[in-house]
């Protein structure tokens, strides 16, 4: 049994598979962050910091004669977020039932999702991750109130991008309203807005709950550094004759290794 | 073409599986084109010949590589049994029983997955779509 202590909880095998096919059902779409950074993991539980190659200086030496540094790591961060579920709705699962309600799952999973991408792209200054729109030396610009300036700001940014040398292809996490209006918007003649932002990225768009606006950021890999530790995993709180509390968990770092790879577009 | 990597009837099987069939089938192809090109490495006397068939077989290294850690990613007690094996110094046959008896210990009651921390996880890691 690991530190999850799933074999604790009165949840049956049929039961465990809902929960976590349930999870990550939920999970995958609204993981924005890690389908536009570089994922490395999962390295486990034990696993506690990022080596950041630096050094940083010590004040004083166990000899006088001898110099010496202190390594530097960023330390992993965890995220928990709880739900509860109820024992009678489990028992019904295991009966046949399939509209089992999975509500307070379904939230915890969004949370948790929006807390991530929430670290990734603005920053988590409590664990000492710098956003990618943070980090950007770029000055933010703004996307517009019409869905039909979006295609001038984004090819603004991409410009912005190769100007600096940093190649693509780039890729675009869009906030929650800035997705909606993209995906509802066809432009003259017809063209969907979606497919005429992909084209000018010549990369993917992405549903970035936790998002405002926009960050546009190259895709060619080494920029973005996403450290995992436990991956989104299931785990057992405790339970009573009614409820089994339960969470998603999981640890990570963030560094970002190339501040000028990303452009942010406010919204 | 054929579709040898399946041994139980394609349509029967779950998508994940045919992927990871079909990846064991890659694996295989690559391990068969590193050996192949060792021997033609061992015969052969032309220099540039030579320089040709050494870089293939680097390509060939890095798709088996890939192929494997792709394999292990998707089986967490894989992973675990190759982690006590791979790249440690010793002797390779007892770091295998070590590792197997390690990984295997427990997983009777978690559906043939190890103890360790990936057997539990929803398996996500950058399948939520890494689209490099």
């Amino acid at each position: 049994m690991n530190h999850l202590l799933r074999p604790l909880a009165p949840i049956t095998d049929a039961g465990w598979k809902l929960l976590d096919s349930e999870a990550k059902q939920r999970l995958t779409p609204a993981l924005a962050a890690r389908r536009l950074i570089d994922f490395s993991g999962p390295h486990g539980w034990e696993h506690s910091a990022t080596n950041l190659g630096r050094t940083a200086a010590l004040a004083a030496s166990p000899h006088k004669d001898v110099a010496a540094v202190k390594r530097r790591v960023l330390a992993l961060s965890e995220l928990r977020a709880d739900f509860t579920v109820s024992v009678q709705e489990l028992r019904d699962h295991d009966r046949g039932a399939v509209d089992v309600d999975l509500q307070s799952l379904d939230d915890a999973a969004h949370r948790i999702a929006v807390a991530e991408n929430v670290a990734v792209f603005d920053g988590w200054s409590e664990a000492e991750i710098t956003g990618i729109a943070a980090a950007s030396p770029h000055k933010a610009k703004p996307l517009g109130e019409d869905a039909e300036s979006y295609p001038r700001a984004v090819a603004g940014a991409v410009e912005l991008l190769l100007r600096g040398g940093v190649g693509g292809p780039y890729g675009m996490a869009l906030g929650r309203e800035q997705y909606r209006r993209v995906a509802e918007t066809a432009e003259h003649g017809g063209c969907l807005l979606l497919d005429h932002l992909r084209k000018i990225l010549d990369g993917p768009i992405v549903w970035a709950p936790g998002v405002d606006g926009a960050v546009v950021l190259s895709q060619r890999g080494g920029d973005f550094l996403y450290d995992s530790g436990l991956d989104l995993s299931i785990g057992y709180e405790r339970h009573d004759a009614e409820t089994v509390h339960l969470y998603i968990e999981e640890s990570f770092s963030f560094v970002v290794a190339t501040p000028d790879a990303a452009v942010a577009l406010t919204a | 073409m054929g579709f040898d990597q399946y041994h139980e009837p394609p349509q029967e099987l779950p998508a994940e599986t045919r992927t990871f069939a079909r990846l064991c089938a890659s694996l295989t192809e690559e391990a068969e084109a590193i050996g192949w090109y060792e021997q033609r490495l061992a015969v052969e006397t032309d220099t540039e010949a030579l320089a040709i068939m050494r870089d293939a077989q680097g390509e060939e290294f890095k798709h088996f590589s890939m192929d494997l850690e792709f394999l292990l990613r998707r089986t967490p007690l894989w992973r675990e049994i190759a982690q006590g094996i791979l790249f440690q110094p010793g002797d390779i046959v007892e770091h295998g029983e070590e590792s197997e008896a390690e990984a295997t210990e427990g997983s009777e009651h978690e559906e043939g997955h190890s103890a360790g921390d990936s057997s539990d996880s929803l398996g996500i890691g950058d399948d939520a779509g890494s689209v490099r």
